[in-house]
């Protein structure tokens, strides 16, 4: 038993978060949402040169590497390009798969080749109306099956949907580094308002849940696991609105526009609570696994 | 990355879970802390001892078995999955060893762990006062030094096991001109001796698992001060991060109520109640996952910081709603204080205690956010 991540999955989170950090996500976000898919590009394009569009055989290293691109709000089809499709056997540089009734719509089939799992078939996609999802970087379009290309397996929902689970822990942490910069700075009544207890209870909290969640994170891309993965994603999506619910109080009115980029990252936990099934079907994921046994 | 249990930690289990299957008790034994079950609660540790089970992370020497953080985690797993009897010994084994681990001589090593390990002395704590509980560092009872040791006045209060233990441990203002943290000593003393006066507390539960301790120049010798006079508050910290950190509660306590919590629901499915169910399962998971992340993160070289924090208020507040969970799933009979329905009652009793003692969970609140995040410490 060995329950920590080596010194290479680090490095491997450290590198993605400094590629992540030096990009100025919130610019390339706003343009992503507006059609202007170029500086995203640019940026998958100088994700995929360290590595992480190679690792779908590797689910910590996916997981780790989810977890940096959840704490900075990335946008595009990530879960579909770097997770599912090479589980369904697509290969490409940049993909988004519909998958329903879980994950229904196809992500940004604009800009990536779309396909949707029809039954145990993988199609391509013929690519319908836009549709707008809660979060402005979330172009969503509804999809028809097309030609068939090849046989589905469960296994490509399920690491996307360990994927997602990885990507709220992130969306989280990065929501609670905000909260936690923001309270230290904001001066109210003489004082930085993060010297309230009330405050600081609020964000405790969200560390709380954060941490307790990501080992479940952890321990469900080692085990593989329908009920573990499904035992993850309730824990982070919830830890995930914690974090967000917290952010946005802790933040007061600022934190309520389009113009801040907390807000991002919030919009990005409400639509993904929604996406990739929801917290009561995968609640009932593990208790009826618990039933069984 | 993996989960797997090797195959020593295997065999170990095995010999315990045979052990358990042979010992435990059939019908439940009285609540610990009463007159009628704390004598029989002694007799089960020593039992646990003579099997060396009682202290199994202990060195040999001390009646341990040097196991491994990951076999006393597995231990606690099989304990509580074969609802074995409450730990009586736990404050010295889980509290005071690890203190005396790191602080204590030789001497006292050899003199207290073996006895603590056999039971033949149980230790209650002695930490808060009336005018100190949260605030630790206001300590008013006081030591003073005279021939060959000190003499210890003043009183203590909620000082668990302390209605029928034999001895106690906790901090005492040694230097009558230092503030807070300073001037502080860290005392182990007899509750027989003379001039200790104890004086039982009902808890919530009707039994006295907690009492008052009043001293009046009570002698102790050099010999059981633990770590240097005036330092005790170091010492002290040392333990405490041990209580809320791994020690005090193990997975095992969580993993068998989520499971029986789990059987309950199969008894009787409400669809009301299903999610919760399944959340206090999977916070019994997280829990024992996170804690297999610690024990892996010790093992290279790491140390327990203001994470113990992190981890008092998950599992105090996991034991909470697990144990709510439970007595709405038992609908009126929820209130029934047992011996049936087995149990529940007395569990969630219990578990009300835990977002209070070993700091409660509002100071915790602060330390993560002090030490973990970073945020402003500013007047409290």
């Amino acid at each position: 038993m060995r329950f920590a991540l080596s010194t290479e999955q680090k490095e491997l989170a450290a590198s993605v978060h400094a590629l992540l950090s030096s990009a100025d996500l919130q610019a390339v976000a706003a343009r992503w949402a507006a059609g202007d898919h170029e500086p995203g590009l640019d940026l998958l394009g100088r994700l995929a040169k360290i590595g992480v569009t190679e690792l779908a055989e590797f689910p910590v290293e996916l997981v780790v590497v989810f977890e940096e691109l959840g704490r900075h709000a990335v946008p595009g089809p990530l879960i579909e390009s770097y997770a599912v499709a090479p589980a369904l056997g697509i290969t490409g540089d940049l993909a988004t798969v519909a998958l329903p009734p879980h994950v229904p719509y196809a992500l940004d089939a604009d800009v990536a080749a779309p396909y949707v799992v029809d039954g145990d078939a993988v199609c391509r996609a013929e690519v319908g109306a836009p549709l707008t999802s809660v979060d402005p970087a979330r172009r969503l379009f509804e999809v028809r099956p097309g030609e068939w290309v090849g046989t589905a397996s469960d296994e490509a929902l399920d690491v996307g949907m360990l994927c997602q689970s990885a990507q709220l822990i992130g969306l989280g942490r990065g929501l609670l580094d905000r909260a936690s910069e923001y309270v230290t700075q904001r001066r109210q009544f003489g004082r930085p308002v993060g010297e309230f207890q009330a405050v600081k209870h609020h964000l405790a909290n969200v560390l709380v849940a954060l941490e307790f969640a990501r080992p479940l994170v952890h321990a469900a891309a080692v085990t593989g696991d329908t009920r573990d993965i499904s035992a993850a994603r309730v824990a982070a999506a919830d830890a995930a609105w914690l974090a967000a619910r917290a952010a946005l109080q802790v933040h007061g009115a600022i934190g309520y526009t389009r113009e801040h980029a907390m807000s991002w990252a919030l919009l990005k936990v409400k639509a993904l609570r929604s996406a990739w099934g929801t917290q009561t079907w995968h609640r009932r994921r593990v208790l009826t696994s618990l039933r069984s046994r | 990355m993996d989960l797997d249990l090797d195959a020593k930690t295997l065999e170990f289990r095995d010999e315990v879970r045979d052990w358990l299957a042979e010992h435990v008790p059939r019908d439940p034994l009285p609540p610990m802390d009463s007159d009628e079950g704390f004598p029989l609660h002694r007799e089960w540790e020593r039992g646990l001892a003579e099997a060396r089970l009682s202290a199994v992370t202990w060195p040999y020497e001390y009646g341990g078995r040097d196991a491994s953080l990951l076999e006393w985690l597995v231990f606690e797993d099989e304990y509580y999955a074969a609802g074995a009897p409450s730990r009586v010994s736990a404050n010295g084994i889980a509290l005071l060893a690890s203190t005396l681990f790191a602080f204590g001589t030789d001497e006292q090593r050899d003199r207290v762990l073996p006895r603590m390990a056999r039971a033949d002395d149980i230790w209650a704590q002695a930490w808060s006062e009336p005018e100190a509980g949260s605030d630790l560092a206001a300590v008013r009872s006081r030591a003073t030094k005279t021939d060959g040791g000190w003499l210890l006045s003043g009183q203590k209060t909620w000082s668990s096991r302390a209605s029928h233990a034999d001895r106690a441990f906790g901090l005492f203002r040694s230097d009558p001109g230092a503030q807070r943290h300073r001037g502080l000593t860290y005392f182990m003393f007899d509750l027989r001796a003379d001039g200790v006066t104890v004086r039982p507390i009902q808890q919530l539960d009707g039994v006295p698992g907690f009492a008052e301790i009043f001293l009046d120049d009570v002698f102790v010798p050099d010999d059981d001060v633990l770590g240097a006079p005036g330092e005790g508050w170091r010492v002290a910290m040392t333990t405490a991060g041990n209580e809320r950190g791994l020690t005090l509660r193990s997975p095992g306590r969580f993993m068998a109520g989520a499971e029986r919590l789990v059987d309950l629901w199969h008894a009787n499915p409400d669809p009301r109640v299903a999610d919760r169910v399944t959340d206090a399962w999977i916070g019994a998971q997280a829990y024992r996952l996170y804690t297999l992340g610690t024990i892996s993160r010790l093992a290279e070289g790491g140390t327990l910081g203001a994470e113990s924090s992190v981890n008092k208020l998950f599992w105090s507040e996991l034991d909470v709603a697990l144990h709510d969970t439970a007595l709405d799933l038992l609908g009126a009979d929820g209130e029934l204080a047992g011996p049936r329905p087995p149990g529940w009652q007395s569990g969630h009793l219990f578990a009300l205690s835990g977002p209070i003692y070993a700091g409660t969970n509002e100071i915790q609140r602060n330390v993560v956010a002090e030490r973990v995040l970073g945020l402003p410490r500013g007047d409290r």
